[in-house]
């Protein structure tokens, strides 16, 4: 073989530093997988011990079935939450990014920074007066006052992206249109939003994984147990004497598959709208 | 641009601040009135004086001389100067890394370390319990393994440790967005950029200061914005890995006004520490928005 010395050192340590990289990046997860697939007394002084080893889904059966907090019906609460919070904020949302894309009006840019300044802030700058307003309401512990909440929250974000993203549009074809006599309405709905579908999907993808992985704002408006999401619950799930990481672990897995999920089947999305998010201007 | 003396603009955002009004900007109003108030007596800036003099925000008693509690704003301010350069330094490290043509399945560690930013963060500080928890946690067998038998504890249940448990699980779960924006960043640079320097016969050190770290530049900026962003607004991570504890040792700013709010009731003294963690917040923030300028 004609591989110089100095390439095959190269290549060697360049791959043995990358993948131990990986490895050690990865060993929580095998640690979480292990504890959660085996028996507590074989993970309680370590998961790396194999003289015994067994497969079971016990703790994934009682995490499931838990009987103060079972993470069954997290997972529905938190889908019921979820999903209408990444529905309604992007309609939302986009309506709101077109004025801001395509037309001028008075106090314009003012209005889009203070969007940019209300992205930055933390949501505990809200919750005070929101929690006594959803109780005034009779919208605490409810869904829909999540909903609400979320949706609210999530639009500062989203009109900035999608206001991005209507900006690199082409305008041609919604020019050709008023040509024809369409309304603004019509062009909105019928080219632009078809056109911009990618970017709508990034932005849903994300804002739903962010609703679904939140605790903060779950933890603050819903206090009846029964209507814990997922997030909610997982702390809980510790044993009273002792920590059951088998639980534990089991129900981690499941709280995050769904945005592990996610994040596999709309990989190209998930990552531009990542970078889209933090970077474009 | 279609300047509109019409109404339609108005139209198209009329559905946002419908909800933003009542559920955004009134509750940021109300909050930072709030923090001017207690017990309904407006009381100037005497809450942000006892908030700020209290030991739960800055303890100088006991920092930087004893261990933990150091105060919350302290915490996120240690949090800040070890995270801070870890993951962006890490985060490009990596991203140079696999960016080699020799690197085999380069994308795989790519997605590995990139998973740590899909989880939903209370996972994340569950697996930091985890991974710090004497016997069935990694890092103490390590430890132990190498006879540092001071640090084959508990890390979480410590006031000397908590914190950098925290700080340490962090690293673990934000570099991968770092890695990932210096992977594009990287990816957008021209290749005769790198081909230009090269003739001018620069060594690989050269190429890097001189070419591929300013290029980075803008890279950088959101990378720093973010990650303080990230440091600032530390909640989840902290609730479930330590719950601010022990005796307050790793209790952060976020943590702090949940604390006021929902265990002491004390919502002015809530609203203040919301306030302080927003002005914070707005540094960051400014400095990104006028960077892109």
């Amino acid at each position: 073989m004609g591989v110089p010395m100095y390439k095959l050192k190269k290549y060697i340590v360049s791959n043995a530093l990358a993948w131990t990289i990986g490895i050690i990046w990865l060993i929580p997860f095998i640690g979480v997988l292990m504890a959660s697939i085996r028996p507590y007394e074989e993970i309680v002084s370590g998961w790396w011990h194999f003289d015994t080893f067994t497969i079971t889904l016990e703790n994934y059966i009682k995490a499931f079935n838990h009987p103060m907090f079972p993470i069954s019906d997290g997972l529905k609460n938190s889908l019921i939450v979820a999903i209408p919070s990444a529905i309604v904020p992007l309609i939302v949302a986009a309506l709101a990014a077109y004025a801001f894309a395509r037309y001028s009006f008075p106090v314009k840019h003012y209005l889009f920074a203070f969007i940019v300044f209300l992205m930055a802030l933390p949501q505990q700058m809200t919750v005070v007066p929101l929690y006594f307003l959803l109780r005034n309401l009779h919208m605490l512990n409810t869904f829909g006052g999540l909903i609400i909440v979320h949706s609210a929250w999530g639009l500062a974000w989203i009109i900035f992206f999608m206001r991005n993203y209507f900006s690199m549009l082409p305008t041609d074809v919604e020019e050709a249109a008023r040509t024809d006599g369409a309304t603004d309405f019509q062009i909105f709905y019928k080219i632009v939003l078809p056109m911009a579908l990618p970017g709508l999907i990034s932005a849903a993808i994300l804002q739903f994984t962010w609703v679904w992985s939140d605790f903060f704002l779950a933890l603050v408006f819903l206090q009846n147990p029964e209507k814990y999401v997922a997030t909610q619950r997982l702390p809980l799930l510790r044993g009273q004497y002792f920590v059951d990481w088998g639980i534990l672990t089991a129900a981690s897995i499941m709280v995050m598959i769904v945005p592990l999920l996610v994040y596999a089947l709309f990989q190209k999305y998930y990552i531009s709208g990542m970078i889209g998010w933090s970077t474009e201007k | 641009m279609r300047s509109s003396k019409s109404l339609t603009p108005l139209f198209f955002l009329l559905p946002a601040l419908a909800l933003m009004v009542p559920f955004v900007i009134y509750p940021v109003l109300k909050t930072v009135y709030l923090s001017f108030f207690l017990d309904g007596k407006f009381v100037g800036l005497e809450n942000y004086k006892n908030v700020l003099l209290s030991p739960d925000i800055v303890n100088l008693e006991r920092f930087p001389t004893k261990s933990p509690p150091w105060g919350a704003l302290i915490h996120n301010v240690v949090l800040i100067a070890i995270h801070l350069p870890a993951t962006v330094f890490l985060g490009l490290g990596i991203a140079l890394l696999l960016r080699r043509k020799e690197v085999k399945g380069s994308s795989v560690v790519k997605s590995i370390i990139f998973l740590g930013m899909v989880i939903p963060m209370i996972v994340g500080g569950l697996i930091i319990r985890f991974l710090f928890e004497e016997g069935a946690g990694v890092i103490p067998a390590i430890f132990r393994l190498l006879g540092i038998e001071r640090l084959a504890i508990t890390w979480t249940a410590y006031p000397e440790t908590a914190l950098f448990a925290v700080i340490l699980g962090s690293i673990w779960i934000w570099t991968g967005f770092s890695m990932l924006m210096y992977s594009a960043g990287l990816a957008s640079i021209p290749k005769d950029y790198y081909e230009a320097a090269l003739i001018d016969g620069a060594n690989r050190f050269q190429i890097f200061k001189n070419v591929t770290w300013p290029l980075l530049r803008p890279i950088t900026v959101v990378v720093v914005a973010m990650t303080l962003l990230w440091d600032l607004k530390i909640f989840d991570v902290v609730y479930v890995a330590t719950g601010g504890g022990p005796g307050g040792a790793s209790m952060v700013l976020a943590l702090q006004m949940w604390d006021y709010f929902a265990r002491a009731l004390n919502y002015n003294y809530a609203a203040v520490v919301a306030v302080l963690l927003a002005t914070l917040t707005l540094i960051p923030a400014l400095w990104l928005i006028r960077r892109r300028e």
